[in-house]
């Protein structure tokens, strides 16, 4: 074990299957120079020695020109015929310019060929919100790619999970988007330094509880956890549970953390309509709905673009107070106005 | 430079050729009656520019292509059979049903699909392209697309970075002058063969693209620069769609000039090859009759195949999504 940040768990990620694997390969914009800190020897910058472009050579870590729509498209072209890349698109914004890439060709070919290509293929992207980065740079747009069957979609929310899922994306057959969350590159914890995988579509459960259940996604994690502490301190129990991967969705695992408590938070940083939490609640709506005692809530990012300014961004996503609060007003308890 | 060809490549292409013109015929007709669902867009007219760019591949190159998509398979001797049930929808359909016209591939033929998104699947051309590289096997990618597609930004974020990376890339714009209704000049700023300069490859103009030699040469050169690792080539083929841009499309005005288009209906590529062949001694007329036969042989059979083939089960609609059932999901 070793003390990891999530971001670099992500670049252990990296080169154990670089390492494991000679067909695996990493393209995108700045990952020769380590610029966003995945594709270095540790740290952030340029390392003196040991970085992804030394150990593993140019042939294997390119340097793209900014052509997201082409990078996309040859990542699959790549893989549908014998590679494994590993994409960085860096920002998740720029997820948008190779949207007709991954609607029409990543999440199609396999199966409008009949099952003749296979797309073992890793999109990196970070979203940058809650950093003052503006409505350019600071998406959630997981949601959006949810609605494209045939992509399978990744949120780690923490520095092992970031590992192990990568690795499990890695190693899938099928093409994965990995959304990580800038607000938790800086969270450390424990991790395991030899090779492990987390299944695709088994998610965690935090904290027990019996009153309440809170699922949250992404940067919603650590925010609910948070929330679950404080309101333990008030005799308050929450189940906290994180899905980890929004595609495939274990939903037997929110179904089940939900029956447990009969009442359902869900905490997710994306936009409101149609979102990840949309889902959620219309599965436990579905699959749950005897269980219920009071009604859902959803906790997400209104449907609104981010503004810039650090007085205005801040109330944008879910907090662990307005969690909280959340959770006292679903309960009745006193002080649920505070 | 053709005569080093052996006689049976030389029928070979002329083989193609007909194989193309008399399935794709057999579609329209079947279209017509009812029995091909959906859309349909024919290569009769281009099938010098599609076979002779094929012949210049190995059997183990790839190649992607676009929605008017029969003729590239076929180029490269995909059989008849399974494209046709494909096109009816049939359980032995070379993508199981699940594609149709527009979404033709062969993979064990290196056919790594056709693409309804016109300038789409460029950057897939590309990215085999790139795989060729990495893994050092000498591959190289064959990527058709119209004089519409030469308009995509797909197209120059492709070529820039084929060149820039050296990858073994052929892209070849089939210039049939329309892209659908408009006519290529009046949407295209320059000639598209001359983008080629501004990334620094070689661009290729093939003016002649009724003549399946005069296209294969070119291909082959390009194939042959790409194999050596000296990086891609832009080709654009000059020909006509004899048809219309898909089959049962009605338009109330006739957007091609009717005299241009009798002159380039006096040059169907298969008599000019006929020609040709039998001119220089290659193949007699009878000899190219009983070519012919096979062809509409050939054919027959793959429309028997595909009518006498079942219909796919309804739960095939719900297969191939991803290589493995998806996780714990209801
Ligand atoms: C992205 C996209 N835009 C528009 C269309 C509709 N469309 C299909 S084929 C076509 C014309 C394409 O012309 P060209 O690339 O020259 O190919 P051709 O049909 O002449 O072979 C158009 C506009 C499409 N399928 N995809
Ligand atoms: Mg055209």
């Amino acid at each position: 074990m070793s003390i990891m940040t999530y971001l670099g768990a992500i670049g252990a990620a990296q080169r154990e299957a670089l390492t494991a694997d000679e067909r695996v390969v990493l393209i995108g914009e700045d990952v020769e120079a380590n610029v966003y800190g995945t594709t270095g020897g540790t740290g952030k910058s340029r390392a003196a020695e040991g970085d992804f472009l030394q150990t593993f050579g140019r042939n294997r870590i390119r340097n793209t020109p900014i052509s997201e729509e082409s990078i996309v498209g040859a990542a699959a072209g790549a893989a549908m015929t014998g590679l494994r890349p590993i994409v960085d698109l860096s920002y998740s914004s720029f997820l948008y310019m190779a949207m007709d890439q991954f609607v029409n060709q990543v999440a199609k070919n396999r199966y409008m060929f009949g099952g003749q290509a296979s797309m073992p293929v890793v999109f990196r992207s970070a979203m940058f919100y809650g950093l003052n980065t503006g409505a350019h740079h600071s998406d959630r747009p997981y949601p959006m790619f949810m609605n494209v069957p045939g992509l399978k979609i990744i949120a780690p929310a923490s520095p092992s999970d970031a590992k192990g899922l990568l690795r499990s994306a890695i190693d899938s057959d099928d093409p994965v988007l990995s959304f990580e969350a800038c607000p938790l590159w800086g969270m450390k914890e424990e991790v395991q330094d030899d090779e492990y995988f987390i299944p695709l579509g088994v998610g965690r459960t935090l904290r027990e509880g019996s009153d309440v259940t809170i699922v949250a996604i992404s940067g919603g994690v650590i925010e609910a956890t948070a929330a679950a502490d404080a309101l333990a301190a008030e005799g308050v129990t929450a189940e906290v549970f994180d899905p980890r991967t929004l595609v495939p969705l274990d939903v037997d695992g929110i179904i089940k953390a939900v029956e447990k408590t009969g009442r359902l938070v869900i905490v997710d940083p994306a936009h409101r309509t149609c979102g990840a939490a949309a889902e959620v609640s219309a599965l436990v709506a579905e699959h749950a709905f005897s269980s219920l005692k009071a009604p859902i809530v959803r906790l997400t990012a209104p449907d609104m673009q981010i503004p810039f300014s650090p007085a205005l961004e801040k109330q944008m996503y879910p907090k662990r107070d307005g969690i909280a609060a959340a959770v006292r007003t679903m309960l009745g308890l006193a002080g649920a106005a505070a | 430079m053709s005569n080093e060809l052996e006689t049976k490549t030389l029928l070979e292409m002329q083989r193609r050729m007909l194989r193309i013109r008399y399935f794709d015929e057999r579609a329209s007709k079947m279209l017509k009656r009812g029995l091909i669902p959906g859309a349909l867009h024919t290569s009769i007219g281009q099938e010098a520019q599609v076979v002779g760019a094929c012949m210049a591949l190995g059997d183990a190159d790839y190649m992607t292509g676009n929605h008017r998509s029969h003729g590239h398979p076929i180029g490269k001797g995909s059989p008849l059979g399974p494209l046709m049930a494909e096109l009816v929808g049939k359980a032995t359909g070379i993508c199981k049903g699940k594609g149709g016209s527009l979404h033709l591939a062969d993979f064990s033929l290196g056919s790594l699909g056709e693409s309804g998104i016109v300038g789409g699947n460029i950057p897939i051309a590309l990215g085999a392209g790139l795989s060729s590289k990495v893994l050092g096997n000498d591959r190289v990618v064959l990527s058709f697309f119209g004089d519409g597609a030469a308009n995509q930004g797909s197209l120059y974020e492709s070529m820039n970075m084929a060149g820039v990376w050296k990858l073994p890339v052929v892209f070849l714009c089939e210039n049939n002058h329309y892209a659908l209704s408009t006519p290529a000049h009046t949407v295209t700023s320059g000639r598209i063969v001359d983008r080629a300069a501004g990334f620094g490859i070689p661009g290729v103009r093939v003016e002649n693209g009724q003549n399946v030699l005069a296209v294969y040469e070119a291909v082959r050169d390009a194939v042959d620069r790409a194999r050596r690792g000296e990086g891609p080539t832009l080709i654009e083929v000059m020909t006509y769609r004899f048809r219309e841009h898909s089959e049962g499309l009605k338009l109330g005005v006739d957007y091609r000039d009717a005299d241009e288009k009798e002159q380039w209906l006096q040059r169907d590529p298969i008599a000019i090859m006929r020609e040709w062949l039998i001119a220089e001694g290659w193949a007699t007329a009878d000899e190219l009759d009983a070519l012919d036969n096979e062809v509409l042989d050939e054919v027959e059979a793959a429309y028997q195949f595909a009518d006498s083939s079942p219909y796919p089960d309804a739960s095939v609609a719900f297969e191939d999504l991803y290589t493995e059932v998806a996780g714990a999901g209801r």
